[in-house]
């Protein structure tokens, strides 16, 4: 459903690493800066495909999505709030009903991970294995199924 | 118009995409190359990139090896039955094998899997797990990013064509493309490149329309570029006419795995009835699929469609009457029931959330209906079309094996994920495995060819020119007319993928037409979009953003006349239920149980399309 901004609330973000944050990240190109207002602004908003990335990263909550007016009814709304690893869902219903969900995302913060940490394979010996990266300490079995037939 | 400068990177391996494939290949190449270069170049940001940018609320591809649930054999039988009988039982195998240390590492990276009171993985059918997926896609990121080093990975570049050898086309050399946010080139020289560019939406007219256009079940950043980009330099391809019709939640194409699977609910028509019980006898007619159990997702597909064509509709997901079953009048429990069901869609498809709460939606007290979307092609997920490649060497025979594990026919080009053909049901993390076994294989293939491959000036000219074409279009006729979109020197790419949808929605059986097409509507569906490919080269973009779209429709329509070649070619019905040839209604084990493969020559424009056999690795 296309995303929109809330112009009041919007600053632009532009000190934020990377810039106008929803400008940084929307997989689809579809964000942009207004160049008069300096606003954040979905400039083709028939191909947002709501999958909220911009709205969960816009640090002043400035993004909205509103149904597609094709075939959504008007007035429900849901909105994420990000909370410490995991996100606080508001989901406001047509008829005004309210529900509330709070589901954990991650269980290290981001930038904690450790790619290599205690591998075994030796990366000229065991380049010709059929192994991956890690595999002896993280397959969960002992040895690498293969076909006795082969 | 002037073109804009090049920048030139030369690398070892070159990663075109930073989906789950993507970042699988960067973390796994890094560990294996020592001192190669591996670049990874990427259209958008490969935090919140692809399919699963907007999170998942299970992993679909577990074998739960440690824990005995399954072996890579049953995973074979499974999806060898799912596929009614084709698939590469090599890639599968392969893929089976390995799938559980990418899970156990995606958990230990920050994924939160759903864990019983003992600590093993909640499960939710026989392959899937359940997750609080929401960031599993910048949780897979952090490590390829960490691995390759910053200065190594190109974001808001849009590959548009891969580069083969100047003196050996059958041999890969690089890839070429723009940067999307600044005008400037990019040539990356490589010795050995990896296709993991994702799948293909929108190549079918979607249900949704106008302003919903981007409401579609596969990911809309799913452009077909994989096949777009190994197609026109001669790639054998495989099974693109295959295609996956998801059954999803309507209008918000919300899908239906966890509530079939986890809260068993049923799905019912007018009547009340249920199809997989009033239809079961039409199962007969397709063994010895039609006995498989679980029955393959087609023939459910098919026994549904057959309701909705007797105008029984609408069909019904029993969400109240699965919900209300579990709590078994508990608020407590239904509490738990009903952030469960919330949480499948939060997590993944946040459109079905809204869509509940536009139409006062509470799952528990109202139904929700479900339809069969319009058809989707790809590889990773419940598709099967994609690039041919070598299986591994103690696996594969010698029809299938020549040398690297996941590379194409093109020497030096390596599939994995969407781009991978007949290697089905991979989904997020089998996709994530294949990358990793693509770039440890690209890794021994760059340590035996050490030489780099030539690229030819003039090809890199020639094809700046043609990727600059439309803004230089639309410069040079935009006097022609008052209207910017209206003027008959040019199409604009919106214009021309609604073309192509139209194209492929009436000729190749979309949803307009019931999925069903025959010989003669292919062939006249064929005319049309050889037309449409003409006019491609008539594309104008007015900046750089429309110029992403132009090369977005372009990758989009080779995927659609390759669908179309490769339908006509198979005489059968393979899969009811995804699409019916009505000239040939019969599935036709005996001639057809063969995989359909095509090469296109750009020389001769024209397409070689021709049959490989299926064999049988696992007993
Ligand atoms: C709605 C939905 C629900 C799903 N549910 C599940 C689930 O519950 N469980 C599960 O396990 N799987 C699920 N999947 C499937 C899973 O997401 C895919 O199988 C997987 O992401 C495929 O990986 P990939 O690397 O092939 O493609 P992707 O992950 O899509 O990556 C492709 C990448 O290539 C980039 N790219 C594309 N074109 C270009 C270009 N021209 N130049 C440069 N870069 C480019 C894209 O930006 C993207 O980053 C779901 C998918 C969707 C869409
Ligand atoms: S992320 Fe939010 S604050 Fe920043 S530019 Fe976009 S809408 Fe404005
Ligand atoms: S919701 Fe997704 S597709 Fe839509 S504008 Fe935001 S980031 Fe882009």
């Amino acid at each position: 459903m296309p995303t929109y901004v809330d112009p009041d609330a919007c600053n632009a973000c532009a000190d934020v690493h990377g810039g106008p944050q929803c400008v940084y990240i929307c997989p689809n190109d579809l964000m942009v800066l207004d160049s008069g207002s300096e606003k954040g602004f979905n400039q083709e908003p028939e191909m947002c495909s709501e999958c909220y990335a911009c709205v969960k990263l816009c640090p002043t909550d400035a993004i909205h999505v509103r149904g597609y007016a094709d075939f959504v009814p008007l007035g429900a709304s849901v909105q994420p709030r990000r909370v410490d690893l995991g996100l606080t869902w508001t989901v406001k219903f047509r008829d005004g009903r309210e529900l509330q969900f709070t589901y954990p995302s991650r269980t290290k913060p981001a930038g904690s991970s450790q790619p290599y940490q205690s591998f075994t394979e030796d990366p000229v010996a065991d380049l010709k294995s059929q192994a991956l990266a890690g595999e002896s300490l993280w397959l969960g079995v002992d040895a690498l199924p293969t076909l006795a037939s082969k | 118009m002037p073109l804009p400068a090049t920048e030139t990177v030369e690398c070892d391996i070159l990663i075109i995409g930073g989906g789950m494939s993507g970042c699988g290949a960067a973390f796994e190449a890094k560990y294996w190359s020592r001192d190669l270069k591996v670049v990874l170049v990427e259209k958008a940001v490969i935090e919140r990139s692809g399919a699963t940018g907007e999170g998942l609320s299970a992993i679909n591809c577990y074998m739960g090896q440690r824990y005995g649930w399954n072996t890579p054999e049953d995973f074979v039988h499974y999806v060898v039955n799912d596929m009614m009988g084709l698939a590469r039982e090599d890639l599968v195998y392969d893929v089976g094998r390995h799938v559980d240390s990418s899970v156990h590492l995606l958990e230990e990276w920050g994924l939160p899997v759903w864990k019983k009171d003992n600590g093993e993985y909640e499960r939710i059918g026989r392959w899937q797990i359940p997750i609080h997926g929401e960031s599993i896609k910048p949780i897979t990121a952090e490590p390829a990013r960490q691995a390759l080093g910053q200065e190594n990975i190109y974001e808001r570049v849009n590959i548009t064509h891969l580069l083969t050898d100047a003196d050996d086309v059958g041999r890969i050399a690089g890839a070429i493309g723009f940067a999307v946010r600044e005008n400037k080139f990019y040539v990356f020289k490589a010795k050995a490149v990896l296709i993991t560019c994702g799948g293909a939406a929108n190549v079918f007219r979607p249900r949704s329309v106008n302003e919903g256009l981007g409401r579609t079940w596969y990911s809309v950043f799913a452009t077909g570029a994989a096949y777009g980009l190994m197609i026109p330099i001669g790639t054998e391809m495989t099974q693109m006419e295959h295609r996956f019709v998801p059954t999803r939640f309507k209008d918000g194409y919300g899908p239906v795995g966890m509530w079939f699977q986890y809260f068993h609910a049923r799905v019912t028509n007018s009547l009340g009835e249920d199809y997989t019980v009033t239809r079961d006898d039409e199962l007969r007619k397709y063994e010895p699929y039609g006995s498989a159990i679980p029955t393959p997702t087609p023939l459910r597909n098919h026994q549904m469609f057959l309701d909705i064509k007797a105008g029984l509709g609408p069909m019904y997901m029993r969400t109240d009457e699965a919900m209300q079953k579990l709590a078994q009048g508990d608020p407590a429990k239904m509490d738990q029931v009903r952030d469960e069901a919330w949480e499948d869609f939060l997590d993944m498809t946040i459109a079905q959330a809204l869509t509940w709460a536009s139409q006062n939606i509470m799952p528990e007290d109202t139904p929700s209906e479900v339809v069969l979307a319009e058809p989707y092609i790809m590889g990773s997920h419940s598709g099967e079309a994609g690039a041919w490649v070598s299986g591994p060497e103690d696996l594969s025979p010698t029809e299938y094996f020549w040398g690297y594990n996941k590379m194409t026919t093109i020497q030096g080009l390596f599939a994995a994920g969407d781009g991978v053909g007949a290697a089905p049901h991979k989904f997020s993390s089998g996709s994530f495995t294949e990358g990793r076994l693509a770039a440890k294989a690209a890794v021994n293939y760059v340590l035996d060819h050490p030489q780099a491959s030539g690229v030819s000036d003039a090809q890199v000219r020639n094809l700046q020119e043609a990727i600059w074409a439309p803004l230089a279009t639309f410069d040079r006729h935009k006097g022609a007319s008052s209207s910017e979109e209206v003027n008959p020197n040019f199409v604009n790419p919106k214009q021309a993928l609604v073309r192509l949808q139209k194209i492929m929605d009436e000729y190749a059986g979309g949803t307009s037409t019931w999925y069903t097409t025959n010989g003669p509507t292919l062939e006249r569906g064929i005319a049309l979009i050889e037309m449409l490919r003409e006019d491609l080269k008539h594309l104008a973009a007015r900046n750089r953003h429309e110029l992403l779209r132009c090369w977005e429709v372009v990758h989009r329509t080779w995927v659609g006349e390759a669908h179309m070649r490769h339908l006509l070619h198979r005489k059968e019905t393979r899969w009811p239920g995804y699409y019916y040839r009505s000239d040939y209604p019969d599935l036709d084990d005996a001639n057809w149980r063969v995989f359909v493969n095509s090469k296109y020559d750009a020389a001769s424009d024209s397409w070689d399309i021709f049959t490989k056999p299926y064999i049988q690795v696992v007993k």
